[in-house]
């Protein structure tokens, strides 16, 4: 793009230059001007059919659609005159005949274009009267996550060209002419792409719902926090949408770099594990009975006693699935033993792409982090774990789930420490475990499989007494005299940048929304 | 010619001269009436010079727009990069019009010869003639005459027995929607795609069907390509009774409230009222003109005194606020309910509406109920601004011309029926419950 001329033009008084080629909807928004639209989407082939993004363009005599018209030097574009107006009212108008008022019950009230533009520039009343009935036609199943709800269509046909031409599955289609059409589904078919749910994220209106979302909340009660998916190695961006403190849907976030405005289907339903209800919420130490809660201060100070007191070999057993602060500090911490560090990573044979979108699949490694583990050190070893464990003076364990070690593997390990969002059984031999956030719980970060480091935020608070593992891992050496206590993920960035290569000059302020990609791509290259 | 009535002295008969006469249907008899021979001598010329001798001419594209067939011929690329297709619009689906349908009926070697013209002079290596799927007896009649042609080395490997050059023709039959006689939608269509139709630009010469150089002309304007390459452009272009702008001859399908209602083949510029009230015989006893729609169900209607006064050609219409078209004239007398015959004209449209825009799918739509209600007695004063108002966005926002089509009938209909819409607002005529 950079390589086109500029070209020059005036989008409602400003003036703007944009590269050779763009379309008048997106010059626009370098004019700040969000021209209405329904059937223009990004990610998607134009149509130019909902006519709502007319405009008007001096010296051209009849208005002219912005999704379709490329801009030209010394174009002057007029958004909101009262020609434009008028044509853009009166689409709302004939989209509004048909449609059902029924936003209050509707799961896109909030979120909806046809009520935003409605309310932006519509007419305040009907003209379709005396009381026509409405065009009425029964929800319909379309399988998978989706439901189709006729009566609010608006024929967009995104989610038509979206599986046309980016899942490349043609299974919806328009059926039927004039006001008897309708979004068709392929006689036979479902649904059931594994990226079929990006249709209900397309659609403009509330006519292609989620069943999983169904009347779960309203839209303006949702809290959104930029994220990155944990389903797999891809590090799709996304949005965790929370209410009261529960994540109730992941969205996806643009990102032209990693998932354009996409994520699939097992990505966007791998959340309910973020609210689950049987946390760890306070400090355990071992006593006499077992494992007995008790206070950070206590807890550490045993923690500080086990690892003071331990020489010759560490081992670390790491989740790929936590940030690669709490993985450089876990490292860091052990840094005076003879350290080997291992994780166990879920893999599934085979990669479900996204044909339209280079580089976009769900991956067949089912972590997000790997690449970090990798990065720093972590082997993915589980075979030669289980030897090392038995010479280990002491065993820090960082939310793995220790499900894949037999339980006499671990029975010979004295000095078990514990830092984890859930006790598995395995763990109950652990001398001390401290609870720590987790994903929709702390700030962090990923490092996806091309290398691309990617923050992820903070959703929702960590329950009980739960606490980030960057924060933990501090207090330890703080404690231990490893190091400064860390204050904040930033800081805790901070130092692994200082210390790593491949992180060297990323600042979370660098990193922004969209990451930025390691020093050393070729390092990733071996690790994939 | 009038077919089916015998030739009108006031007529000039060019395409139409062997309407009627089956022999001319075979390719025996084509080639015994002088079939092939522009096809011979065109093939003789450079493509270049035949695209020159047709815009010398003055022929325009007899669908519709009136676009001017050398010029349109001109924009493919000269230097070929990718295969280049011809497109014979014969989806003639405009309401009042079917010119079309007679001339495939009777002289389908005409159209494949005006075809293969075409075709040469574009480069193109095949031709897709989109025939209407309604038009079962013509399309039998084309069928036979391809094969015939394709046997006699008309068509096909080495055509007209000029080493390495081959012209293919296929018949494309359409399914029944009005809109694919819209040329994008008619090249979706070809392809196998829903018939909508495409954003402009790009435009068919550069991105015509299949993604290729494509240009696409009306039966019509491809059957008269051979006689003016038989008889010379400058005949052609003396063909013109008004505007130099217009020549040629055009056929009118004039139907409705005419004694003698068929085809009538007349010089560019040719009056109205003489063909109404000459040729087609006029009204029936004791009826008079009211109303007329000149160029197919699309363009504004006419009153009886600009019905009188307008000449048949492209700018004799636009004089009088209504266009050419395709030429399908539709003649009402003082026994017609012009409310009641817009509303049939808006239906048409809305149960053809591709859906695609918004104005078009739902505007059309609501323009019958308004249109149905006012005929029921319901209807309010007010309710003629907001049909004006809807027809005023629903004219030049779309993709195509379909919206823009059942508008012109309604405003031409309120801006010179409006007493009739009164009287049924008012209760001073009696309400149309049966809406057939």
């Amino acid at each position: 793009m950079s390589e086109k001329p500029l070209v020059s033009l005036t989008i409602e008084g400003v003036e703007v230059s944009v590269p050779q080629g763009t379309l008048l909807i997106e010059a626009a928004k370098q004019a700040g001007v969000v021209i209405p639209h329904y059937c223009y989407h990004p990610g998607l082939p134009v149509a130019g059919v909902c006519r709502m993004c007319l405009v008007e363009i001096e010296g051209m005599p009849k208005l002219q659609i912005a999704c379709a018209t490329q801009v030209a030097q010394g174009q002057v574009v007029k958004v909101m005159s009262e020609q434009a107006l008028a044509a853009r009212r009166s689409v709302l108008e004939f989209l509004l005949i048909n449609h059902p008022l029924d936003c209050p019950i509707c799961d896109q009230a909030g979120e909806c274009e046809l009520q935003d533009y409605v309310f932006q520039e519509g007419r305040p009343r009907t003209r379709y009267t005396p009381a026509y009935p409405k065009r009425f036609s029964p929800v319909e199943d379309f399988g998978g996550d989706v439901l189709y709800v006729p009566n609010r269509c608006i024929l967009c046909t995104r989610c038509v060209r979206f599986m046309d031409h980016v899942a490349q599955d043609s299974i919806l289609n328009v059926s039927e002419r004039g006001d008897r059409a309708y979004i068709g589904i392929h006689p036979g078919r479902k649904l059931d792409h594994p990226w079929a749910g990006n249709v209900v994220d397309l659609c403009p209106v509330g006519s292609l719902l989620s069943k999983d979302f169904l009347h779960k909340a309203r839209a303006w009660e949702l809290d959104k926090t930029a994220s990155i998916c944990t389903g797999c190695s891809q590090g799709c961006n996304v949005n965790l949408d929370t209410r009261h403190n529960a994540v109730v849907r992941i969205r996806p976030r643009p990102n032209l770099e990693v998932n354009q405005y996409f994520i699939c289907d097992y990505g966007r339903f791998n959340y309910r594990w973020m609210n689950r209800g049987d946390r760890i919420e306070a400090p355990l130490v071992k006593d006499r009975e077992g494992l007995a809660a008790t206070d950070w201060d206590t807890a550490l100070e045993r923690a500080a006693q086990i690892l003071k007191g331990a020489d010759g070999k560490a081992v670390a057993l790491v989740s790929p699935k936590v940030s690669t602060e709490a993985l450089f500090l876990a490292r860091r911490l052990l840094g005076r033993f003879e350290w080997s560090g291992y994780f166990r990573l879920e893999r599934v044979d085979g990669e479900i792409p996204l044909p339209g979108v280079p580089n976009l699949a769900l991956r067949s490694e089912r972590a997000p982090n790997g690449t970090g583990a990798r990065l720093l050190g972590y082997g993915e070893d589980t075979e030669g774990a289980v030897p090392a464990l038995r010479q280990a003076a002491v065993v820090l364990v960082l939310d793995d789930p220790l499900d894949w070690l037999s339980a006499d593997s671990l029975s010979e390990v004295e000095n078990l420490i514990y830092l984890g969002t859930v006790l598995p059984p395995a763990a109950r031999g652990a001398r001390v475990v401290l609870p720590i956030a987790n994903v929709a719980e702390e700030d962090g970060t990923f490092v996806n499989r091309d290398g691309r480091v990617q923050r992820y935020f903070q959703a929702k608070p960590a329950p009980g007494m739960a606490r980030p593992a960057w924060w933990v891992l501090g207090q330890l050496m703080e404690e231990t005299g490893a190091g400064e206590a860390v204050l904040s993920a930033a800081q805790a960035f901070e130092l692994l940048a200082a210390a790593e290569p491949a992180f060297s000059g990323l600042s979370y302020e660098r990193l922004g929304l969209k990451g930025a990609l390691i020093n050393a791509p070729e390092r990733v290259e071996v690790s994939r | 010619m009038g077919y089916p009535h015998p030739p009108h002295p006031k007529e000039t008969v060019v395409l139409s001269q062997y309407f009627g006469d089956p022999e001319a249907r075979t390719y025996e008899g084509w080639k015994k009436r002088g079939g092939y021979t522009a096809l011979e001598q065109a093939l003789s010329m450079a493509p270049g010079e035949i695209i020159e001798i047709v815009k010398e001419s003055g022929l325009r594209g007899r669908g519709g727009a009136g676009f001017p067939t050398g010029l349109k011929w001109s924009f493919m690329p000269k230097e070929k990069t990718k295969p280049h297709y011809l497109c014979c619009n014969a989806d003639e689906s405009e309401p009042g019009t079917f010119k079309d349908r007679e001339i495939m009926r009777w002289t389908p070697h005409a159209l494949i010869e005006g075809c293969a013209i075409a075709q040469y002079a574009i480069q193109a290596e095949v031709t897709y003639i989109y025939i209407r799927g309604e038009f079962t007896e013509p399309l039998a009649i084309m069928q036979q005459a391809l094969e015939e042609a394709y046997r006699h080395g008309i068509l096909g490997k080495d055509a007209m027995g000029k080493k390495g050059l081959r012209l293919d023709m296929y018949i494309h039959r359409g399914a029944g929607a009005y809109i694919c006689g819209e040329e994008t939608a008619l090249m979706n269509s070809i392809e196998g795609r829903r018939g909508n139709p495409r954003i402009k630009p790009p435009f068919p010469a550069a991105y015509g069907v299949f993604g290729m150089p494509t240009t696409i002309n009306n039966v019509e304007t491809l059957a008269a390509v051979p006689h003016i390459i038989n008889r010379g452009a400058a005949w052609y272009k003396s063909l013109s009774l008004s505007s130099p702008k217009s020549t040629g001859t055009k056929l009118f399908s004039v139907c409705g409230h005419v004694r003698k209602p068929g085809n009538y083949e007349v010089t560019m510029g040719f009056p109205l009222g003489e063909l109404i009230y000459d040729l087609c015989g006029g009204m029936r006893e004791g009826r008079k003109l009211k109303a007329c729609i000149p160029g197919g169900s699309s363009v504004p209607i006419l009153n009886r005194e600009e019905t009188e006064s307008c000449l048949l050609d492209y700018e004799g219409c636009i004089e009088k606020g209504t266009m050419l078209g395709s030429g399908g004239v539709i003649v009402f007398d003082d026994s017609a309910d012009m409310v009641y015959q817009i509303m049939r004209l808006a239906r048409f449209y809305a149960h053809e509406s591709c859906a695609q825009c918004t104005q078009c799918r739902e505007g059309t739509a609501w323009t019958v109920r308004i249109l149905q209600r006012i005929l029921a007695g319901e209807g309010e004063m007010k309710d003629l601004d907001l049909l004006l108002e809807l027809a005023e966005q629903m004219t030049g926002k779309t993709i195509c011309v379909l919206s823009d089509s059942c508008a012109a009938p309604v405003v031409s209909g309120i801006k010179k029926f409006r007493d009739e819409f009164e009287a049924y607002i008012k209760g001073a005529r009696r309400p149309v419950t049966a809406l057939a």
